[in-house]
């Protein structure tokens, strides 16, 4: 048996605060071997990142290391002082953060970043370090190394900057790479690329990887060994496919339950139920005082016919030489009463866009879009006011989607002062009431939103959307920035919410086992185009489009391991 | 790039225009300048000749361009009340401003990012709070207030260095310089330190500021993942991100230390434009203010443009959209 590369011994954290200590790492141990790709899998606050920081001997004030060890290659690093730690920083630990988008610093070229990590690390010259950059660019498959060389990173797309992000990680050939959920914030073509990426340098280079993610999938398709954390200390440890396909803790168990199938349709999302933070949702009450919506007069509720939207790509003088770039190309669809229509697709492949125009956020440049028979896009002011008091929306950021200096009862409470639904008197009282209906105390009114988690944001979010009682709901990625067991409940108010109060959804998602969950019928879209409707069963058994099927196929197959 | 610049060169133009016809407006209607211009004892002769002479017979537009049309030459008419071309005042007085906006722009902007970096770097030390409170005075306490407690503490008390004048100034083709002199330059300082004092607060409680904020981002713990050192990291990835919107503020507060050379001058008694400005005022002398106006808002414009040129070298992001 090979010696591990870095052995984590009974490490804790600790990090003083006014209540004491708290500890958000304890008594964690594990091993990697060369060449081994470890995922360390729990949800956001398990402790995954914080170990991954002390690693690299990059953990923030006031957090320390309280006891334990941390052996590389059979040295210890975590009592050096400060300058040796960072000596080891770079060269024999690398390091891939989660956001590709603001890893890279944006006025330097991708070649003076590469450049200066090589010539600090490696003490060779320009030239040399120049040389090696280059050939490092080609390592990672970023096509046409040289010209790529002297762009900046906002000419990358998400994808390449990571791929631009491993190679600034493997500069020194370090023995070991901390990369703290590398693909959470890309689409499922661009994580399988850069997961097969990373899979390929273990085996090549012979250097072990600690793959933190909350992602079940990610952790089935990519690692050999599994380390499960949950509050702060290791739950289980194991090799991948027996920790998946039998685990042992009860934590994982519940873990693995949550995650959503995308061959089974299920009636509600299953939640992870350990440590008994399933909230109570009372949907009735809500539906006791919601106003059925009226049927529309079609049976179609929204109808969408050929809408296209077109974004200036190169400014000029002359209208002539302006060069488009065509984001929504020709597309229709309906969306029936009570529905659920589900949008998939790339990023880049214009979901977004289709869903601000249905909201009028953004004019359409071609097309009409029909809610309930009336064209919106030839509306009146008085009439588009109206018909927004009818549609809400639900983005994707429940951490910028919420003004951090209003109090969330001002936040509820605006549609409601807006649209003139309510007397002032009474909306206090009907905040309170929404509030209730997902899962929220009433004391949440006082507070800011920072003083809330994502998954309690977003709920703040469902409840501002729901103050207007809209006949219809446009979802926009609203879990992706949610782990799995908060995805579950997320989810489960939606659909809930759907059901009982009979509002019509159009739910975008790139994550497919979830579209199969919550929708009745699927649009694909790819590079502005609505290629393939269907129901959502028809589309999961059998596609038409080749394009659909290669989605599909890209799906995390964790579902698969596990049965 | 060139379209941005192109653009960018047409809206300056336009606020010219624009501070022109303010300018011009001061003639008719600040009073009718045939009046001050002449004494009591003048004849309808006089009056008419001079009227025909200053070109005020002519209707209003026709006045505006050619008012327009000789001030873009420099021609802004004759002082009132010196008698001479307001070109030549202006030419004789503008070296003793320039050279005292240039040395307070250098000491409000070099001081000003050094104090802000470090303050943002050791934000927790002693010398960062200190400095900190004490930036609450610089920016608190009026111009002429700082000026005086100088001129009281350094001339009067301790006398080292002169309360008012530029002292010995050299002359180098028709530019008088007093940085050559030993008296010059000890002159400069307390006026240089009085202009220069709020903007460099202003400067650095900014550039503090944007510096926190840059130090957070994911690329600068991306950069310590790298290994990089905290020199690397702090005055080479986070620096540059921190400039670009300190740029546009430096920019606006230089085009400020020219205009509010007024007060300055006005305390040390400095024989620059300011003191030429206020002087004008009280004696209504209309073509020097017109002037005075005009090179101030040129000023502003050019130092502008040139910034958001220099944004445009910072930021590789605006290259691209501004194409």
């Amino acid at each position: 048996m090979t010696e591990p590369v870095l052995s984590i011994r009974n490490l804790t954290v600790e990090i003083p605060t006014r209540r004491g200590l708290f500890k958000p790492v304890q008594n964690v141990s594990y091993d990697i071997y060369p060449g081994e790709i470890r995922g360390v899998v729990g949800e956001s606050g398990a402790g995954k990142s914080m170990t991954g920081n002390a690693v690299i001997g990059l953990l923030d004030d006031p957090a320390r290391v309280a006891s334990g060890e941390i052996w590389l290659k059979g040295r210890r690093i975590d009592n050096l002082s400060r300058e040796e730690k960072r000596a080891i920083r770079g060269r024999e630990i690398g390091m891939i953060f989660q956001d590709p988008l603001t890893s890279l610093n944006p006025l330097f070229t991708i070649g003076e970043q590469l450049v200066e990590t090589i010539q600090l690390h490696l003490k060779v010259s320009a030239t040399e370090a120049k040389e090696r950059a280059l050939a490092l660019l080609d390592r990672v498959s970023i096509p046409d190394p040289k010209t790529r060389f002297d762009q900046y990173p906002h000419q990358f797309s998400g994808g390449m900057r990571q791929r631009v992000v491993i190679a600034l990680a493997l500069c020194s050939e370090p023995s070991v790479i901390v990369a703290d959920e590398p693909t959470t914030a890309l689409d499922v073509s661009i994580q399988a690329q850069v997961l097969d990426l990373i899979k390929e340098l273990a085996s090549e280079t012979q250097v072990g990887v600690i793959l933190v993610t909350h992602d079940m999938g990610v952790i089935a398709d990519t690692t050999e060994q599994v380390t499960v954390m949950y509050s702060g200390e290791v739950v289980e440890n194991g090799p991948t496919d027996k920790v998946l396909s039998a685990p042992e803790h009860e934590y994982t168990k519940s873990l693995i339950s949550a995650v959503p199938r995308p061959q089974v349709k299920l009636h509600r999302f299953p939640q992870v139920s350990y440590g008994g933070r399933e909230t109570t949702f009372k949907i009735e009450d809500l539906a006791r005082n919601w106003h059925k919506p009226e049927p529309s007069k079609s049976g179609k509720l929204v109808e969408v016919n050929g809408i296209t939207k077109k974004f200036l790509e190169k400014s000029a003088i002359l209208p002539s030489r302006r060069t488009y770039f065509t984001a929504v190309d020709n597309v229709s669809f309906d969306i029936k009463d009570g529905e659920v229509f589900g949008l998939v697709g790339e990023s880049g492949s214009g979901k977004s866009t289709v869903a601000r125009m249905i909201g009028t956020l953004l004019p359409v440049d071609g097309g009409h879009v029909k809610f309930d028979g009336d064209d919106v896009t030839e509306m009146s002011a008085q009439g588009i006011a109206n018909y927004r008091k009818q549609i809400q929306m639900i983005f994707q950021d429940p951490f910028s989607s919420l003004n951090p200096r209003m109090k969330v009862e001002s936040i509820v409470a605006e549609p409601l002062l807006h649209h003139k639904i309510l007397p002032p008197d009474q909306i206090t009282g009907r905040v309170h009431e929404l509030l209730d209906r997902v899962g929220l105390t009433r004391a949440a009114a006082t507070k800011y939103p920072h003083e809330f988690s994502g998954g309690q944001r977003q709920r703040i979010s469902i409840a501002r959307a729901l103050a207007t009682q809209p006949r219809f709901l446009i979802c926009d990625e609203p879990t992706s920035a949610l782990d799995v067991s908060i995805q579950a409940q997320i989810l489960n108010i939606l659909k809930d919410l759907q059901e009982h109060l009979g509002l019509t959804m159009l739910f975008i998602s790139h994550d497919l086992p979830v579209v199969r969950q919550m929708c009745d019928r699927v649009g694909v879209m790819k590079q502005g185009q609505l290629i393939e409707v269907q129901d959502t069963e028809t589309l999961f058994a059998k596609p038409e489009q080749e394009y659909t099927a290669q989605l599909l196929d890209l799906m995390p197959r964790l579902a698969q391991l596990s049965g | 790039m060139l379209p941005f610049i192109l653009k960018r060169v047409f809206q300056s133009i336009l606020v010219l225009v624009i501070t022109g016809a303010i300018a011009f407006s001061m003639f008719t209607f600040v009073g009718d300048p045939i009046d001050n211009m002449l004494g009591q004892e003048r004849t309808m002769e006089d009056v008419e000749r001079l009227r025909a002479q200053l070109g005020l017979d002519k209707p209003i537009p026709v006045q505006y361009f050619k008012f327009l049309n000789e001030a873009a030459q420099g021609n802004f008419g004759v002082s009132y009340r010196q008698g001479r071309e307001v070109s030549e005042i202006i030419m004789e007085r503008a070296p003793a401003t320039l050279e005292l906006a240039a040395l307070s722009a250098i000491f409000a902007v070099v001081m000003g990012i050094a104090l802000g970096v470090f303050t943002a770097i050791r934000r927790d030390g002693f010398a960062a709070h200190f400095i900190m409170s004490a930036s609450l005075i610089g920016v608190s306490l009026p111009t002429f207030l700082i000026g005086i407690l100088l001129i009281y503490l350094f001339s009067v008390e301790l006398g080292w260095l002169p309360s008012f004048g530029r002292g010995e100034v050299v002359e180098i083709g028709g530019w008088t310089t007093g940085f050559l002199t030993e008296s010059g330059r000890k002159a400069l300082i307390l006026p240089a330190i009085t202009l220069g004092l709020y903007q460099m607060t202003l400067i650095m409680r900014l550039v503090r500021s944007e510096m926190l904020e840059v130090l957070r981002q994911d690329y600068i713990r991306f950069a310590r993942a790298r290994g990089l050192s905290e020199r690397v990291i702090n005055f080479r990835h986070a620096l540059k991100n921190t400039m670009v919107p300190v740029i546009t503020v430096i920019g606006l507060q230089l085009g400020a230390i020219i205009a509010f050379a007024i007060i300055t001058e006005t305390v040390f008694q400095w024989p620059g434009l300011g003191l030429l400005f206020i002087n004008a005022i009280q004696f209504v002398d209309i073509p020097v203010m017109a002037a005075y106006l005009m090179m101030i808002s040129v000023m502003f414009v050019v130092i502008n443009l040139l910034v958001d040129i220099l944004y445009a070298f910072i930021d590789p992001r605006l290259r691209v959209s501004a194409k």
